[in-house]
């Protein structure tokens, strides 16, 4: 009997190898170019075709925020190696602060969110530093229960609004301000994140997942590593917590949700882990997806479910590798 | 005193509960000295290495010099960032970075950034290039795919050198090189051995714990053995070899 298999061979361009640029032909240019530009215009052009979809504008920003969370996580447990559970912590504290920096501090909007991203990161770093020595679940832990203990607090000694939340945040002026600022915001993250991981700084939190050991042993700082990963996972969750707040002209108790923490970890599973733009697509399908089945009531968590359950299982690399592999590489059958 | 010696290690002991994996150990080495550490399985060899590189903490009472300031207990990137690191025995390279790239990490680190790394190349901007020029050193054929390859998919004898290469990147003054022969064939070991001596000639100083003593000793200035934790013997390495307590250790004792 004549056996084949299945042969895989990367597309001879140029561009493929690094530190060549492709300057030489409009179609490698388009090569390189072409995906990202979609991308971009894509999600740019999202909000003018929504014009006549109101309700579906909120849905797009929230959809940005869980992207800004899928990319924190995906950044944490494929580059750093810790398996952050704390989605929910950061947007948060990000949140919470945003609120009394606007309304306690009368600090005007377009400097109160910012002010939270940055001492919002900095404070959940402060917070998380003590795990960050230790291997293993510990990690995880921690950013799990930090949400849990917030909630508690506010609602046992019922300071920052107690459970009906700190009211009264400035809004945004218009709708397209409050749609661009995150869409921006949420683009610049993804490709500055690109960049940063492919850095030497990127490599070193790369070694540092592959065996820290190592990097102890190169006379780098392992802890202090790792606290500036978190830092900057926790300026995107932070930034989309703030964002949150300022949209709903509040902060309560529901930023420290547990669908903060966990909607980002299923869209990196579906998007595919390691690649970063996978869990940016991963909540562009899961979000949406997940608000039309509103329209099933309580069974749209099964579905929901069914849907997780089979990207699992048919496409377990997930979907941005799955095509990756495919704009790359031909594949073709051959004798063995 | 203790100026005249790169390292001296004073009364090192470490127990771990109730077994006493190390027993008031001390040596002292000469700059430039390649220094055999041999001992039959579980004398202690790896756990003195931990020891003196910071990744355990000896038990109470035990010193370590580095060129007469007291290292003792601390955390390994501090005494890496003075000039001692080490190799591991189980090979553990960035798996998922591309072989070159194993390199940027060590010649990234703040000790290559302030002293140059190995032959300066910390302080150039292009650390691609340097990492090349490293692995070209050290036998990687540099036109080959060899040097671009995931790490993790190398041959057992790349992924040694490659230990190695991580060490020489940040131009330590002290390697500890835990088991560099071991899962060796004959030919890799002699492929090896030149650019132990390339090392020396550099000026590094040697540690090597070792169980091929044949190589070892062809290497080796001085040697020192352990057993059960206690340093059994220390002197010239055929001295050590011909030692009765050294042959017990290995072969046990002739009387039956």
């Amino acid at each position: 009997m004549e056996q084949t298999r299945k042969e895989r061979i990367d597309r001879g361009l140029k561009v493929r190898t690094g530190g060549i640029y492709a300057i030489s032909s409009g179609r490698e240019i388009m090569y390189l170019v072409g995906p990202r530009l979609l991308l971009i215009v894509g999600i740019l052009l999202v909000p003018l075709f929504l014009e006549f979809a109101p309700y579906w504008k909120r849905v797009v920003n929230i959809m940005c925020v869980y992207a800004l969370l899928a990319l924190s996580f995906d950044f944490l447990a494929n580059y750093v190696g810790l398996v952050c559970l704390g989605g929910a912590f950061f947007v948060g504290v990000g949140g919470y602060l945003s609120a009394i920096f606007n309304v306690y501090l009368s600090i005007p909007m377009y400097l109160s969110i910012p002010l939270a991203t940055v001492t919002g990161a900095a404070l959940c770093t402060v917070l998380l530093l003590p795990c960050l020595p230790l291997r293993g679940v510990y990690f995880a832990i921690v950013t799990l229960m930090y949400p849990l203990l917030f909630t508690r607090v506010i609602e046992a000694l019922d300071v920052l609004g107690g459970t009906n939340g700190i009211t009264g945040l400035d809004g945004f002026p218009n709708q397209y301000v409050e749609q661009y600022a995150i869409i921006v915001v949420m683009l610049l993250s993804l490709f500055a994140m690109r960049r940063f991981v492919s850095q030497d700084i990127g490599l070193v939190i790369r070694g540092v997942k592959d065996n820290d050991q190592a990097v102890r042993a190169s006379g780098i700082n392992v802890t202090s590593i790792k606290a500036l990963s978190v830092f900057i996972a926790a300026l995107m969750g932070c930034f989309g917590g703030a964002y949150i707040a300022h949209l709903y002209m509040w902060a309560g108790i529901s930023l420290f949700a547990l669908d903060f923490s966990i909607i980002p970890i299923a869209s990196v599973v579906i998007g595919g882990g390691g690649t970063l733009v996978g869990a940016v697509i991963g909540s562009f399908i899961l979000v949406p997806l997940s608000e039309s089945l509103r329209f099933f009531g309580t069974l749209r968590i099964v579905i929901y479910c069914a849907a997780l359950t089979g990207f699992i299982v048919f496409k377990s690399e997930g979907l941005m590798v799955y095509l990756q592999r495919k704009y790359h590489q031909f594949e073709r059958w051959v004798k063995v | 005193m203790s100026e005249d010696y790169i390292l001296s290690v004073k009364g090192i002991s470490k127990s771990f509960g109730g077994l006493k994996a190390l027993v008031d150990v001390g040596f002292d080495i000469h700059a430039g000295e390649v220094y055999g550490i041999i001992g039959p399985n579980g004398s202690g060899k790896t756990t003195l290495i931990n020891c003196i590189t910071g990744f355990i903490k000896p038990d109470a009472g035990g010193q370590v010099f580095f060129k007469g300031k007291e290292i003792t207990g601390w955390p390994p990137h501090k005494i890496a960032d003075m000039g001692i690191t080490r190799t591991f025995q189980i090979m553990r390279p960035y798996h998922s970075l591309p072989a070159f790239k194993n390199l940027i990490i060590p010649l990234w680190s703040p000790r290559a950034k302030t002293t140059g790394g190995w032959r300066g190349g910390g302080k150039h901007g292009d650390r691609d290039t340097v990492a090349v020029d490293i692995l070209e050193e050290i036998g990687f054929e540099r036109d080959s795919r060899v040097p671009y390859k995931i790490a993790s998919t190398l041959p057992t004898g790349y992924q040694k050198r490659l230990e190695l290469a991580r060490c020489m990147a940040m131009r330590p003054e002290i390697i500890f090189c835990d088991e560099v022969f071991s899962g060796l064939s004959m030919s890799e070991i002699a492929g090896m051995l030149p650019l132990l001596e390339k090392l020396k000639m550099e000026g590094i100083t040697l540690i090597m714990v070792e169980h091929r003593l044949r190589e070892l000793f062809r290497v080796a200035d001085r040697v020192m053995a352990l057993n059960f934790g206690e340093k059994i013997a220390e002197g010239l390495s055929h001295e050590v070899i011909e030692d009765k307590r050294v042959k017990e250790a290995y072969l046990g004792s002739e009387k039956v």
